[in-house]
């Protein structure tokens, strides 16, 4: 294709200006990164794991959470609407009788919870569960 | 940092191979680095950015801890005791603080 200055100057600006009017996208995009970082970007599958969070959570600032995956090496909890994506990392050592974890979180706001297994073949399972949250976390 | 006080309790293993739960707990602000004082100014982070559980040397569980864990960081998992020994628990302060406690298992 041969582009002329002009056109590949409109096709540049208008990349520009959706990038501008999309902040909402900076967040998003952190969390698929923060997935990324701990995959490398290896494809995850749905299921495998169990979440167990409250349906709602009064206060954000302690939300209790357990996760299973049955085999996993590690398992990761990411919370999409925090102001970092990360929350905690568990990685089960030979003694783990099972790869189970529980633990209390802070949760910003109303958002989905997502976890995410690396199981020892090396494969991504991976689950998420919404978590209503009346009085947020994460002070500010 | 002063006053940080760990509490570990663990089920005791009645026979080798036995599966034991383990709760812990350290008390610890777990400041976010996001929140700010009553001037406005960013009140610097400090949180426990990693624990560990090892019996006899061998590794249980290694987690690594960001901002979105609680105040009073607490852990709950299901550890393995092949034979008589202790369990270690350690927590890193993000200032260089290193906690310990300790649990012995004989039966």
């Amino acid at each position: 294709m041969n582009l002329t200055r002009r056109q590949a100057l409109i096709t540049a600006l208008s990349a520009a200006a959706v990038a501008g009017i999309l902040p909402r996208s900076a967040s998003a995009q952190s969390l698929e990164d923060a997935m990324a970082a701990f995959t490398g970007g290896a494809e995850t599958s749905e299921g495998g794991i169990i979440i167990t969070a409250p349906e709602i959570a009064e206060n954000g600032n302690t939300v209790p959470v357990e996760v299973e995956a049955e085999g996993a090496a590690r398992i990761t909890i990411f919370a999409a609407g925090n102001p970092n994506p990360g929350v905690v990392t568990f990685a089960f050592g030979p003694l783990a009788a099972v790869s189970r974890a529980s633990t209390r979180i802070r949760l910003a706001a109303t958002q989905d919870v997502v976890v995410v297994a690396e199981m020892a073949d090396g494969s991504y399972q991976m689950a998420a569960q919404e978590v209503k949250v009346t009085i947020g976390g994460c002070g500010g | 940092m002063e006053g940080v006080r760990p509490r570990v309790r663990v089920d005791s293993a009645t026979e080798a191979g036995a599966v034991v739960e383990v709760k812990t707990l350290i008390s610890h602000p777990m400041e976010s680095g996001l929140r700010r004082d009553g001037d406005g100014n960013l009140i610097p982070r400090q949180i426990i950015n990693r624990f560990t559980a090892e019996y006899n040397g061998e590794m249980v569980i290694d987690v690594t801890l960001e901002p979105a864990i609680s105040t009073n960081p607490y852990f709950e998992f299901d550890a393995t005791v092949p034979e008589p020994g202790t369990f270690t628990f350690t927590w890193y302060d993000d200032d260089g603080d290193v906690y310990t406690s300790t649990n012995d298992q004989s039966f």
